[in-house]
């Protein structure tokens, strides 16, 4: 089948983003140590060069290409903008944290990039291969990256657990995808689905596949009971690895979602509606109830991220335009959120001296109260109250569960966040009414600064004015 | 004029002034600027009430503009004549706030004021707002504040205390968020409260609506059995915060019934009726003698608001029986009015009880009753106020407690006798709580040197209670302003209450 330039057009971002990696990979070589910033300007200039090719080349109607593997559409261009910003702000808040400790190495950001192309390759993917070869770049970075401290041993042991849990899901996933092909002759997104709308019913092999299939959906997305790396992983990386494990890749996990489940299986909704259903209230139930006993603020925000996972199943599960809509709108939220989370980590860390500890922002109100502020917000903002942004994506898709008479299914997931709120509160607690007992000053990158508070006032203005992005 | 956006400027101003006292940090003369912010805002609550036209029951003030265009939500605010006493209460109880706390708090003094303020403008909000989520919004964002408020500037448990206040009131609202996205979706994409008023529903789903409320509301209000996080906020919140806790915030419970439960869901409330009076009569009676117990002398108060806010959640439902008992509409009226009465009544009293606690606490640092005795010989004209507001607290007829009381049970007669037994053994046992603790904390002999050395209280304090005991006075004798601007509002309620839905 021919090419055709429009088509190498469609993936343009892509391909500047594999390029761009490339090279910076090659020129990092030649960079010496103290003027490795240059590095990091090329990086972020990349992604910014990323964006404006992306609004550039974005269709009005979707368009296939590339033999019908690749997608370019709608929610494809939102969500990639959305990586590049998560991306970018990722790693605007490493370079300090990597500068202190000696790891401010060109690699780091190359995997970034790399990761950061498989996950554009998974949002644009329309066709099982694809996705595969998305997600399987995306993982290896991350691997890589959780590893990136190879003289801490919490570090490799993270990352063990996370290569091998990985394997094990991608290939449950590849099984289902395999078995995908026997039943229906195809694994283009598009074929698959109009294979199992021709069927009558659907066919024990078609419910095998579709198990597998989720199952490594779940253990990608880390909803319970395929939850068990998150915790670990989040809090064996190095907290810049956290924070861009637990934003931007979430992103893409939903946009997989999103592609296998209702565009390719969507089929089979009767189906995936009730695994969908286990799986997310087992997640909000597991999610918070476990992060109330947890001392150690990553390991918190890790089981804060698998209840958050569980709400934007029930989005998906709601199975309605509305429902996808507010799925999306909730992940971006969420990852804005956990941007700004781990951000926060870091800013109160320093050479040495990990600030991961719920301890470790004791008393914050009284060491610097406007980062304490910005922390109350992302707080209240996780527990969903007004008038933060977090509130809207509950509310958009609780609006989304209850329109498809579960009524049943929002009162577990407000219960639940009910249970939810009293950790996030507690560390509003130790930050407000506590003294502290670390007087040493903050991180003093004005970048860090200027970035923090921007994400802070954007989960707050984003609340008061959230017409613009709900659209 | 009369194109002022005036609901939005009581609400934005105290916002914007409390962020305002935030920026500008410690160093700033924060006091007076505060003072400023609430007083303005004050004079400008009081246009309300000049504008108001009592012979309406449409809402007033309307401002309506799109706001999240995706779920047709609005930026719709108004007010009627449940709500605009209440705006007003609000906005003049935070100006003593404000005076309260001058020589008081110590340490972050900024935080402290810019919290009051804040809440302030949310309070003011939950009461005009016309929109669903907008209520919401107001109503959760509500607790931020508070929960500072509490955590930072209250007594030794106080974080115990805060965290269940939040715990307890975000488990009741969030019920209330999806009874309110249901009827979002029944309505056809619409989430205005009017909207909802109109709305036709079915038994069961009246039902399970009413009670999503119920628990929202009940638990602010708070009633009896889901009382128990407000002693514990009460005590250990500082003198500011149990003043707003109870002069405003339980009334916003009281409110959600007149707003929400009773027009929506008229049919469930018919039905379940019984439960509310059981509740109400349960915290009017039970409570009371839980209050007499007390040694704690905010605990005292706190117990005695529950028993008050009881009388107001049943003058709210006395209709339905009176209609039933009587056949006819006469008197039913009367009991929401004495409720809203209570209620507003209830906010002035309580509010100079817990100053008059504060004022003893900031000399003697207690709060327990035997740490006291024979302070009227030392502070004469403390003892003064505070007699007034025990004597009015107990329902002494010439004060505001009383017209409320006697208004619930008048109309409670009409609904079942035994009702109005049970309501009116309030008078013993609030007089005896309140004149008890009068008795042990002013009265007697000097009984320590501590007291012995309590110097009568300054000007500001007097100012502070004296502007209470205007009201106190005034609505006690004369009644009518209050009543007047409620009465077609009430009215208006009780016409479209009686309508069945189904």
């Amino acid at each position: 089948m021919p090419l055709e330039t429009a088509e190498y057009l469609l993936a343009l971002p892509e391909i500047w983003v594999l390029g761009m990696a490339c090279l910076i990979l090659v020129l990092d070589l030649f960079i010496r140590d103290d003027s490795r910033i240059l590095t990091y300007l090329m990086v972020q200039a990349t992604l910014v060069v990323a964006a404006l090719i992306t609004l550039a080349v974005q269709v009005p109607e979707p368009v296939l290409a590339f033999g019908n593997t690749f997608i370019s559409d709608g929610m494809a261009t939102v969500l990639k903008l959305f990586i590049y910003l998560v991306t970018g702000m990722g790693f605007l808040y490493a370079r300090p944290y990597l500068q202190d400790r000696g790891l401010f190495k060109g690699e780091f950001y190359v995997l970034g990039l790399f990761a950061m192309l498989g996950m554009m390759i998974m949002v644009s993917a329309s066709h099982f291969l694809t996705i595969y070869l998305g997600l399987e770049l995306l993982s290896l970075c991350l691997y890589a990256m959780v590893a990136f401290n190879r003289d801490s041993g919490t570090c490799s042991e993270a990352a063990m657990k996370y290569f091998v849990l990985g394997a094990l899901a991608s290939g449950m996933l590849l099984y289902g995808i395999s078995m995908l092909y026997g039943a229906t002759g195809s694994l283009e997104i598009a074929a698959v689905a109009s294979a199992i709308a021709a069927e009558e019913g659907s066919s024990i092999v078609l419910i095998f596949a579709l198990c597998f299939i989720v199952v490594g959906l779940a253990f990608k997305l880390g909803a319970v009971p395929f939850h068990m790396w998150v915790p670990d992983v989040y809090h064996g990386a190095p907290t810049p690895v956290t924070l861009f494990i637990g934003s931007a890749p979430k992103i893409a996990a939903f946009a997989i979602v999103m592609r296998v489940l209702v565009d390719g299986l969507g089929g089979l909704v009767a189906d995936w509606q009730g695994m969908l259903v286990i799986l997310a209230v087992l997640s909000l139930a597991v999610g918070n109830v476990i992060a109330i006993a947890q001392t150690n603020l990553k390991r918190m925000l890790a089981y804060s991220t698998i209840s958050h996972v569980g709400f934007l199943l029930l989005g998906i599960l709601a199975g309605t335009p509305d429902g996808y809509a507010a799925a999306m709108f909730y992940i971006i939220t969420y990852a804005l959120m956990a941007v700004g989370a781990f951000g926060m980590i870091i800013l109160l860390s320093r050479a040495g001296f990990e600030a991961d500890e719920l301890e470790d922002f004791r008393g914050l109100n009284a060491r610097n109260p406007w980062f304490a502020f910005m922390m109350l917000i992302l707080m209240f903002s996780m527990a969903g109250v007004p008038p933060t942004v977090g509130f809207y994506a509950k509310l958009s898709v609780l609006q989304a569960v209850i329109q498809v008479d579960m009524v049943w299914l929002a009162l577990v997931a407000v219960f639940f966040s009910v249970i939810g709120a009293f950790y996030y509160i507690r560390l509003v607690k130790i930050m407000y009414f506590d003294s502290p007992t670390d007087e040493a000053a903050l991180q003093s990158n004005p970048g860090l600064r200027a970035v923090l508070s921007v994400n802070g006032l954007a989960v707050l203005g984003l609340g008061v004015f959230c017409c613009c992005i709900s659209s | 004029m009369a194109n002022l956006p005036l609901l939005s400027l009581l609400i934005w101003l105290p916002i914007f002034g409390g962020l305002l006292l935030l920026a500008v940090g410690e160093r700033a003369p924060v006091r007076p600027l505060a003072l400023v912010v609430s007083i303005l805002t004050f004079l400008a609550s009081l246009l309300l009430y000049t504008g108001f036209d009592s012979t309406t029951a449409a809402m007033q003030f309307e401002e309506r503009l799109s706001w999240i265009a995706a779920f047709n939500v609005f930026y719709h605010l108004g007010v009627d004549g449940i709500s605009m006493p209440l705006i007003i209460l609000t906005s003049f109880t935070t100006v003593l706030v404000v005076l309260a706390g001058w020589e008081v708090i110590k340490e972050r003094m900024a935080q402290y004021l810019a919290a009051f303020l804040i809440m302030e403008g949310l309070m003011i909000g939950v009461f005009s707002a016309l929109d669903a989520v907008l209520f919401y919004v107001f109503w959760e964002g509500m607790l931020i504040p508070m929960f500072l408020i509490i955590g930072m500037w209250g007594g030794p448990r106080r974080v115990y205390a805060t965290i269940k206040f939040f715990l307890y009131t975000f488990l009741g609202s969030v019920f209330m968020l999806v009874a309110l996205i249901y009827m979002y979706n029944k309505a056809g994409g619409l989430f205005g409260v009017l909207d909802f008023h109109q709305l036709q529903l079915g038994l069961t789903e009246q039902v399970l609506i009413f009670l999503a409320f119920l628990i929202a509301f009940a638990v602010k209000v708070p009633m009896w059995p889901v009382h128990t996080w407000l002693p514990d906020a009460h005590v250990e919140a500082p003198t500011g915060g149990s003043v707003i806790l109870a002069a405003i915030m339980l009334k916003i419970g009281g409110y959600g019934f007149l707003r929400f439960s009773l027009p929506i869901t008229p049919d469930a409330s018919m039905e379940l009726d019984w439960l509310i009076i059981l509740m109400s009569l349960v915290a009017v009676v039970y409570i009371s003698f839980v209050a007499l117990v007390q040694e704690d002398m905010k605990k005292l108060i706190a117990y005695s608001s529950i028993a008050h806010m009881g009388f107001a959640t049943l003058g709210f439902f006395l209709v339905f029986s009176i209609l039933r008992n009587t056949g006819e509409l006469s008197g039913a009226a009367m009991g929401i009015q004495g409720g809203m009465v209570q209620m507003v009544s209830h906010g002035f009293i309580s509010a100079a009880l817990f100053l008059c606690v504060g004022v003893l606490y900031d000399r003697l640092h207690s709060r327990q009753i035997v740490d006291y005795g024979g302070v009227a010989h030392r502070m004469p004209v403390f003892a003064g106020f505070m007699v007034l507001f025990a004597m009015a607290n107990a329902g002494l007829p010439g004060t505001s407690g009383f017209v409320g009381e006697f208004m619930v049970i008048l109309a409670s007669f009409k609904a079942n006798f035994w009702y109005a037994f049970l309501a009116a053994t309030t008078l013993i046992l609030g007089a005896a709580y309140t004149l008890w603790m009068v008795k042990r904390v002013l009265y007697g002999e000097v009984t320590s040197d501590k007291v012995a050395k309590l110097q009568d209280i300054n000007g500001r304090e007097f100012l502070v209670l004296g502007s209470l005991a205007v009201p106190v006075l005034l609505f006690g004798v004369w009644p009518a302003p209050l009543v007047e601007v409620m009465q077609v509002t009430i009215e208006n309620l009780l016409a479209h209450i009686t309508v069945s839905k189904l």
